[in-house]
């Protein structure tokens, strides 16, 4: 495994592996998102109770699930760049925060727009709603930390100590639908055992959820490479890279 | 046994505590001022929203708290600021002593001198907005439990930002998100004490936050502050 791995401590090598599986990650996200966006859209059987409004569903849910799994692989960079000094998982971290925070806010922004037909509100003060927004706060207070330092370094260290701090919101965010019986919503979507949805709506989301991920692997790649570029703009392989480029 | 210059976790301890103790009783104004902003935000409210006492002794919990963490936001500047800028704070670091005493007991005296204070005036704020009278126990003991709460939380936020120049905005960014959890139980536990039904299952939660906060809360500063003075 750690010979295996042990190649990808080098910026440039990194560098390279992570451009080439970038197009293959767009493709897979383009492909998905299509198929699943206008089979969701478009095909997939209205809602008995909620009527066209709930087809929204496939936006929100996929950018919530995620923007709690960016923070949660976010935690996890920070945990081993702090623990085993990996340079690589403190570009990574810094890289996914911005992509987290603008899922956080695309899961709020059509939460509130699902929400003013279902529930009257565009707003409320639940449990679920107001620990999202403060996944957002926390995604921001990462990035706000991370733009304070000057060195790098210390930037990626301090984001993420604050990064780990905040994991504790995670579950709160997971079990507030379980813990406080208020308006939001139980999970429709379990992945272990039986989706409580019907079948012909539940593979739109198969396909819009694994389009999103995808989205933000190719995402990732692209901010990572910028990142690794941005760190390592004075070591000869990336002068030679910007010649090569500007040929 | 021990050697005459090496110090028991316990007197390192006291050590620190007396030293920040006695370096605030030295500029009283730091003791003073947070308390007096704690009391001018609770005053501000009647005057904004109006005196029928049936709304102040509504929101009195949710004033009471969120003043509380303001002055707590306010006074935290100043738990490593002198010392992270004369030096001291570096010794600090580089002495012997496990880094969880040391923050333990700097974060430790600036309960003693930010959270008390607020505690032991709370009570007359809470008269002053009509707070019902079965809440008052539920006040002070959501108080008693959750201001520590404040200043273990507020102590990571200042390791993180001691050594940015204008740390100060930074900070509340970073501390106010990871306060609400507090707010929320504890305005939760006075309002349904406040309707004389049992309200256990909050301070329960208080209650683990500051444990969880005491155990785990001094690793985090020792961790940040080692980033911070590099």
């Amino acid at each position: 495994m750690w010979k295996w791995l042990h190649p990808y401590a080098n910026p440039e090598t990194t560098y390279r592996f992570t451009g080439k599986i970038k197009p293959w990650f767009s493709w897979a996200s383009f492909i998905l998102l299509t198929i699943g966006l206008v089979w969701a859209l478009m095909f997939a059987p209205a809602d008995y109770q909620q009527g066209d409004s709930f087809r929204i569903f496939y936006l929100h849910v996929p950018a919530a699930m995620l923007s709690m799994g960016i923070y949660v692989g976010m935690a996890i960079a920070a945990l081993s760049s702090l623990v085993w000094q990996l340079k690589m998982a403190d570009a990574s971290a810094a890289a996914l925060a911005p992509i987290g925070a603008v899922f956080t806010a695309i899961a709020l922004i059509t939460g509130a727009a699902w929400g003013k037909p279902m529930w009257g509100t565009w707003w409320i003060w639940d449990a679920r709603l107001t620990s999202e927004l403060i996944l957002l706060f926390l995604y921001l207070g990462v990035i706000a930390l991370h733009n304070a330092f000057d060195d790098k370094q210390l930037a990626g260290k301090a984001a993420g100590i604050l990064s780990l701090v905040g994991v504790i919101n995670i579950p709160i965010i997971k079990y507030s639908v379980e813990w406080w019986n208020t308006l939001h919503q139980g999970a429709t979507v379990s992945k272990l055992g039986k989706p409580a949805m019907s079948l012909e709506m539940f593979w739109p989301f198969l396909f819009c959820f694994f389009g999103f991920s995808f989205l933000v692997g190719a995402l990732m790649c692209t901010r990572f490479q910028t990142e690794l570029l941005a760190r390592n703009r004075m070591r000869p392989w990336v002068r030679q890279l910007v010649e090569q480029e500007s040929k | 046994m021990h050697t005459p210059t090496q110090l028991s976790y316990r007197s390192a301890f006291m050590l620190i505590l007396k030293r920040d103790l006695t370096i605030a009783f030295r500029h009283k104004d730091d003791v003073i001022n947070p308390l007096l902003f704690f009391i001018i935000i609770v005053t501000l409210f009647p005057l904004g929203i109006g005196p029928e006492s049936a709304t102040l002794a509504r929101i009195a919990p949710g004033i009471i708290w969120v003043a509380a963490l303001l002055s707590c936001l306010l006074s935290l500047d100043r738990l490593f600021k002198s010392d992270y800028q004369d030096g001291s704070l570096e010794q600090m670091l580089l002495s012997p002593h496990p880094v969880f005493i040391l923050t333990l007991a700097k974060i430790t005296a600036h309960w003693l001198l930010t959270g008390l204070p607020v505690l032991l005036v709370a009570p007359l704020l809470a008269v002053l907005l009509h707070l019902p009278e079965p809440a008052y126990g539920a006040l002070m003991l959501t108080l008693l439990l959750g201001t520590p709460v404040l200043s273990f939380i507020g102590a990571i936020g200042v390791g993180l930002t001691v050594g940015i120049k204008k740390g100060g905005v930074l900070l509340s960014l970073i501390v106010l998100p990871l306060y609400i959890p507090v707010l929320i139980f504890a305005t939760s536990a006075v309002d349904t004490a406040a309707l004389s039904l049992p309200y256990s299952g909050q301070l329960a939660i208080i209650g683990a936050l500051f444990f969880g906060s005491l155990t785990l809360a001094p690793l985090a500063v020792g961790a940040a502050l080692k980033v911070s003075t590099n």
